[in-house]
């Protein structure tokens, strides 16, 4: 191609700017499913133009990946488009025969997948996995165009020694170079419609602005059209021009981003806007006063129980002035890895790390993945056993524990993990979940076990009648709500939470960091709040600890970092936030 | 607060209040039947018109099996030489065998014979299997290793082969002697699905929670890892009945399985095979009894399977 003509189009673009790329009408996509026919998505209109941006925002299960999907008929197991129109540079897609939808899939219409862990073939290099592409979209043919393409594509998607690459194999490629070349696949043949689905969801901060600067780029030198799918608001308000909100597979509202997020006008959109963390935010203050809860909680129990509860409170009263409640110091964690033969390596995950949580209070531990935040976490629950260093809790030094001792110590130190869906097992009912507990340090009675399994279910808010359901019948937050229940049950000092919220959509997020504020308040609980997610911490913290490489890098009060963070470090984790500096509406 | 739609651009769009009513977040649905992934199970089962045949068939043949005498009345083992290879005839619907002996009765009395070697032979190698291959997949290291590599020795003797080299150095053989002998070289197949189904359940976030609650490391091998690691192999299990059945028929064909004074499907097939060209139908019948009951447990197999590995169904 020579110059002049990609002059003359890109000034197409530019005149073509805004026109109707796609357009969508009435779309109503239905599943089959054991119980019947459910609608997925409820009429849905949106309309996306040449070179714009749009992003659809909603929750898990509002039908917004379901949307995307049908446009490239990639519906999963029995979807089906049941009726509505889906236009897309003056075809119909939903009548248009099989064999010409998918000419123009992958070649008009490219599509970068949410996991780019799982989305690349991990048998086949990744050079192999570009140049099908591109021999499928018959952008180049021949063996040396189409290898030079390839080449070129992965240069564009930003990966500086792209020849030497096209041999490697994913393994060999970090997250964030895997979803650039995911990128690069899904752009290599110039399409006019890009479907960007929770590109970066899975990735850390910083890395996600980086290809998201990069995907802007390259979408506006080509004059693509993007359509973003996320559950992330501060995204949507940097990224995307226009907004569509969905929720129960229907839009709520849609248009103009920055008006939409501003100024939300349906109460779903307040509503979702009011949950958003930002910079701007301040930590959640409890609504309950201690003061008047302490009783409450204390009455129907067993005289057992009480017993321990007075223990409890005389605990409380020796170290509540204590500043030291729990005290890490010099900790080291070292793995050895089996490199194969006789080999083997050492590897660092936690490096001479050190801090104190006074009591009552949530010290947040920041970093990106491979920080060595999670080990911390499993450490101070003495999940895994320390190489040097002390972690002390109350006094106690907690790396020699062993037996009976050990047991004891379990019931003062609660973990809730990251994965809803993991943490419960799927073959005990709730209540026998969060009974466990009970059962294991032979506390009272059944009776007085289910009374108090009732009770903690109060706690968490969720109704008595859950008691007898199995976990897959419950969302992801309602999931965790049992998690947390489950380690309020021996009424434990501190609460090492991993990652906790981090799975959850905006919504649900809020309600139960509020839920565990509340709990804090009321319990006098001690929280170690492990995330990567730094507006999350701005909501819960007292003091914040940055770890970088098994190290903490900057250790303040969570006014501090936020407001003057020291570190370079710190300063870039808190520039990547998306939309950090937006202020929402509402 | 929200100002006035007047103030929106003309492209902002507002759906409706009365048309999207929005719920309290995250609220549980109460009208819903709790259900257990057993319920799940259940219910993906009884849907499936194959888990009805296949059972009603299981069923008929179980029934056969400890109450033959509902069945038959006519004596299995009374012959008549002027019946010899006799066609059927009233009240011997299925014609005589060579020793002159009724069809019908000797499949009836065969069918137990037949059942309790497959169901003994089950029972023993799915036990065996799930304990070695729960402890091996659990506690790891030399045990592991040691227990693997057993397995893999006798995994590598087809199990008709090894059967026949020890049967014929049984004198007194019963039907447990051959379950026992088929168990012996099918365990195997049960331990190692087990382990690895153990390996990724002991990984779960819920044995890691289990752990931090303090219950001890045996309780949570039996209380979490088991129940959730035990799917696969009660797949195996239904499947591998059917082909005890067949490994069953198989050796008493050769001569070396059941003694010739236990009546099963296998020996008859064996004595009727010398007669195949003159008179097939003594053969026939104990070989569609066989088949259709193998076939029976291979159908509720791969019900269960669908039932009990949604992984498998998607696929599907």
């Amino acid at each position: 191609m020579t110059t002049t003509t990609e002059t003359s189009t890109t000034t197409n673009f530019e005149a073509q700017k805004g026109k109707p790329l796609l357009e969508i009408k009435g779309l109503n996509i239905g599943f089959k499913t054991q119980n019947g026919y459910v609608e997925a998505v409820r009429g849905v209109d949106l309309s996306l133009g040449q070179g714009e941006t749009l992003a659809i925002v909603g929750e898990s299960g509002s039908g917004k990946s379901t949307t995307a999907t049908s446009i490239i008929d990639l519906l999963p197991g029995t979807g089906k488009v049941t009726s509505g129109e889906i236009w897309f540079d003056g075809k119909n897609l939903v009548t248009l025969p099989k064999a010409e939808l998918s000419d123009i899939r992958g070649r008009e219409i490219g599509y970068v997948p949410q996991d780019p862990m799982s989305n690349l073939d991990p048998v086949l290099s990744i050079g192999w996995q570009v140049e099908e592409t591109i021999r499928a979209n018959r952008v180049a043919t021949g063996r040396k165009e189409v290898r030079a393409h390839a080449i070129q594509v992965l240069k564009d998607a930003g990966l500086s020694d792209a020849d030497k690459r096209l041999k490697q194999y994913p393994h060999q490629f970090s997250g964030g170079m895997r979803q650039r070349v995911l990128i690069g696949i899904g752009l290599s043949s110039r399409p006019k419609l890009l479907i960007a689905d929770e590109p970066t969801s899975a990735l850390d901060v910083t890395v996600q602005r980086r290809i998201l600067d990069h995907l802007e780029t390259l979408t506006r030198d080509y004059g693509t059209s993007v359509l973003f799918i996320t559950h992330d608001l501060g995204l949507a308000a940097e990224r995307a021009e226009k907004l569509v909100v969905m929720y129960k597979g229907r839009v709520v509202e849609s248009g103009p981003s920055q008006e939409i997020l501003a100024n939300p006008q349906h109460p779903y959109t307040q509503r979702l806007v009011a949950a958003a963390p930002s910079l701007a935010s301040r930590r959640i203050q409890s609504q309950i006063s201690p003061s008047v809860t302490h009783g409450v909680t204390v009455s129907d129990v067993g005289s057992d129980d009480a017993l321990r509860i007075e223990q409890a409170h005389e605990r409380e009263a020796a170290a509540s002035k204590a500043k030291d409640f729990i005290k890490v110091e010099n900790l080291t964690k070292v793995y050895n890895i089996r490199q194969g033969g006789f080999k083997s390596l050492e590897l660092k995950a936690v490096d001479d790390v050190s801090f104190e949580i006074p009591r009552g209070t949530t010290m947040a531990l920041v970093g990106e993945s491979g920080s060595g935040k999670s080990t911390v976490a499993k450490l101070v629950l003495q999940l895994e056993s320390i190489t040097s260093g002390t972690v002390a809790v109350d006094g106690q030094s907690i790396g020699a524990l062993k037996g009976r001792e050990l047991f004891d110590f379990r019931r003062r130190v609660q973990p809730v993990f990251q994965d809803p869906y993991g943490s419960l097992d799927p073959m005990y009912s709730v209540g026998n979940t969060i009974a466990e507990p009970l059962t294991t340090h032979n506390i009272g009675d059944r009776a007085s076990r289910q009374a108090r399994v009732r009770e903690l279910l109060e706690q968490v808010s969720l109704p008595v009648s859950t008691i007898n359901r199995y976990p897959n019948e419950l969302s992801g937050g309602q999931r965790q709500r049992i998690a947390v229940a489950r380690a309020l049950a021996l009424k434990p000092d501190v609460i090492v939470l991993d990652e906790a919220v981090s799975a959850l959509d905006v919504l649900v997020q809020g309600q139960i960091l509020n839920l565990l504020t509340d709990l804090q308040s009321e319990l006098g609980l001690t929280y170690l709040f492990i995330t990567h997610d730094l507006a999350v911490v701005r909501l819960v913290a007292d003091n914040v600890c940055v770890m970088q490489k098994g190290k903490v890098v900057e250790r303040a009060t969570t006014d501090e970092v936020f407001s003057n963070p020291e570190q370079a470090y710190t300063r870039d984790l808190l520039e990547a936030i998306p939309g950090a500096n937006f202020q929402f509406g509402a | 607060m929200p100002s006035s739609p007047s103030q929106l651009s003309a492209d902002h769009f507002v759906a409706d209040l009365e048309e999207t009513p929005i719920r309290a977040v995250d609220a549980v649905d109460e009208s819903e039947k709790p259900r257990s992934s057993w319920t799940d199970a259940w219910e993906s089962m009884r849907s499936r018109p194959l888990f009805w045949i296949s059972g009603v068939l299981i069923l008929l043949i179980i029934a056969v099996a400890i109450f033959p005498g509902v069945f038959n009345h006519v004596s299995a083992t009374s012959a008549n030489l002027n019946n010899s290879n006799g066609s059927p005839r009233a009240g011997h619907i299925m014609g005589f065998t060579y020793q002159g002996q009724d069809v019908y009765a000797r499949l009836i009395v065969g069918a137990r014979a037949s059942l309790t070697v497959g169901i003994l032979a089950t029972l023993i190698c799915t036990v065996i299997g799930i304990i070695i291959g729960a402890l091996a997949g659990y506690y790891g290291g030399w045990l592991d290793a040691v227990v693997s590599r057993i397995g893999d020795i006798f995994f590598s003797i087809p199990t008709v082969l090894g059967a026949i080299v020890i049967m014929t150095t049984i004198p007194n053989r019963t039907p447990l002697t051959v379950a026992v002998i088929l168990a012996i070289f099918a365990w195997p197949q049960v331990a190692r699905q087990m382990r690895g189904a153990v390996i990724s359940a002991a990984a779960t976030d819920y044995v890691m929670a289990s752990t931090a609650l303090g219950v001890s490391r045996f309780r949570i091998l039996i209380r979490h890892v088991v129940p959730n690691a035990i799917n696969p192999v009660i797949v195996i299990a239904t499947v591998s009945l059917g082909t005890f059945i067949v490994a069953e028929s198989t050796l008493s064909f050769l001569g070396i399985g059941l003694p010739g004074t236990t009546i099963s499907w296998g020996n008859d097939i064996s004595s009727a095979q010398t007669y195949l060209r003159t008179a097939p139908l003594p053969l026939l019948w104990p070989a569609v009894a066989l088949s259709i009951t193998v076939l029976s447990f291979l159908m509720m197999g791969d019900v269960v399977r669908d039932a009990l590995d949604p992984k498998a169904r998607a696929r599907r």
